[in-house]
């Protein structure tokens, strides 16, 4: 069977170790907290200025001086901190971020990540922290559909949407398989519904098996 | 520093053509009782510096739709409820630059800083570093990045006390502390004004020096 958008979540929460400082992007790669094994001490960071970032607020809980990098209203844990945008974006860049968690609309084959424009005209760019969690996070997992709605692969030779930074995706997960990735191409590690033969049919890029 | 007693006094005298960094993610701590002063106070021509491009009706959006901003600096202009930006964007009535979020902040921390330029590795071969001076440092490449500064910076802070020392709420402090190092002239909406000595000198977080006017709103 192929992985749902929650098997898919829960599948990213089970690689994340203990301890890790951890950025969630906004969408889809949010839900990874409801996989987080209790106990597990990772500690969300929202780049718009906080550690220790609780589920989304609820009735009473509600705060306006308190949102995500999504604007949701959320709460904080107990140890939690707050510090200002330079401050959270130093976090990234200096290489105190364990882990980011990241949607995509391609991924090539060697890690680069397009998911910030698609680059038509009447688009309005918006790139928010995207670049600068791609390249500061120590490791970038991406959670996205191996296929995109017209059925072309989004693990790809070469991105074609316009990058969000290069050779930075260290692993993708997709509801067909998880694939790691580096300079030499693309490795399937785990598959789903499909066979690895099968994969290898359907994507443009070189595969390999661990 | 002075404490002024209504927001028109706090934005007195901004000029056509100002960059004006305003403070805010979304709408904490988007200092929106200084954004519509400086609405009433006329200053157009403006170049606008903010994470964000409005939202809804309020704040920077009403800015916008005064027809006050000829330029956008912002990393993420794109939202459910930013339809006023859009409308002026499609039509063409307002430039749009923008810049990756960490390095809009550190280049306002690079001028608040006294830096005279900087290499970052963020946008490293994406169309947002196109044309910039690049450089490989240990192995790694990086682009050149020069530093933002304002005329004016309108900030939102929770408490302020009679020497301009500033406390912030939560993520509500977002930009706050850095913009308020980066403008010539900083003014800040704060919910009270507190006497010198009641904020405790260990939390202050934007210390009086960078603060040039407060106001309660």
């Amino acid at each position: 069977m192929t992985l749902s958008k929650d098997e898919m979540a829960a599948l990213v929460a089970r690689d994340i170790p203990d301890g890790s400082f951890v950025n969630l992007g906004i969408g889809q790669p949010t839900t990874v907290a409801d996989h987080l094994r209790p106990g597990s001490g990772v500690v969300l960071h929202t780049e718009n200025g906080m550690l220790g970032m609780g589920p989304a607020a609820v009735g009473d809980q509600v705060d306006p001086d308190l949102t995500n990098a999504g604007k949701i209203p959320v709460t904080e844990l107990p140890g939690a901190s707050y510090f200002h945008h330079a401050d959270s974006f130093a976090m990234m860049r200096g290489g105190h971020l364990d882990v980011c968690v990241l949607g995509a609309f391609q991924v090539s084959a060697t890690g680069d990540l397009a998911n910030w424009h698609t680059g038509a005209a009447d688009a309005i760019p918006a790139v928010g922290g995207a670049m600068d969690l791609a390249i500061g996070a120590k490791q970038v997992l991406v959670m996205m559909t191996l296929f995109a709605k017209d059925g072309t692969p989004k693990l790809v030779p070469e991105c074609t949407y316009p990058l969000t930074g290069l050779a930075c995706v260290d692993r993708v997960y997709t509801d067909h398989a998880v694939f790691d990735l580096g300079p030499d191409g693309a490795v399937v590690t785990e598959t789903f519904g499909i066979t690895y033969d099968e994969l290898a049919d359907q994507l443009e890029v070189p595969l390999r098996r661990t | 520093m002075i404490v002024c007693e209504t927001t028109d006094e706090a934005v007195a005298g901004v000029e056509d053509g100002s960059t004006v960094l305003i403070g805010g993610f979304g709408m904490a701590g988007m200092p929106v009782a200084l954004i519509d002063a400086l609405i009433r106070q006329g200053a157009t021509d403006l170049t606008v510096v903010s994470n964000n491009a409005g939202n809804g009706d309020t704040g920077l959006a009403a800015l916008l739709a005064a027809g006050r901003v000829r330029k956008m600096v912002c990393s993420f202009p794109r939202q459910s409820d930013s339809w006023v930006f859009d409308g002026l964007y499609r039509a063409g009535e307002i430039e749009l630059e923008v810049v990756p979020q960490g390095n809009l902040a550190e280049r306002m921390r690079a001028a608040g800083a006294g830096i005279g330029a900087f290499f970052c590795p963020t946008g490293v071969g994406t169309p947002l570093a196109e044309g910039r001076e690049e450089r490989e440092i240990d192995g790694r490449r990086y682009v050149l990045e020069h530093p933002i500064k304002g005329d004016l910076a309108l900030i939102g802070a929770h408490r302020a006390d009679r020497a301009g020392n500033l406390v912030y709420r939560k993520t509500a402090r977002n930009f706050g502390p850095v913009m308020a190092t980066a403008a010539t002239t900083v003014v800040a909406q704060v919910r009270e004004v507190v006497d010198i000595g009641a904020i405790d000198p260990e939390v202050v977080v934007t210390p009086g020096i960078y603060v040039d006017r407060v106001v309660a709103a």
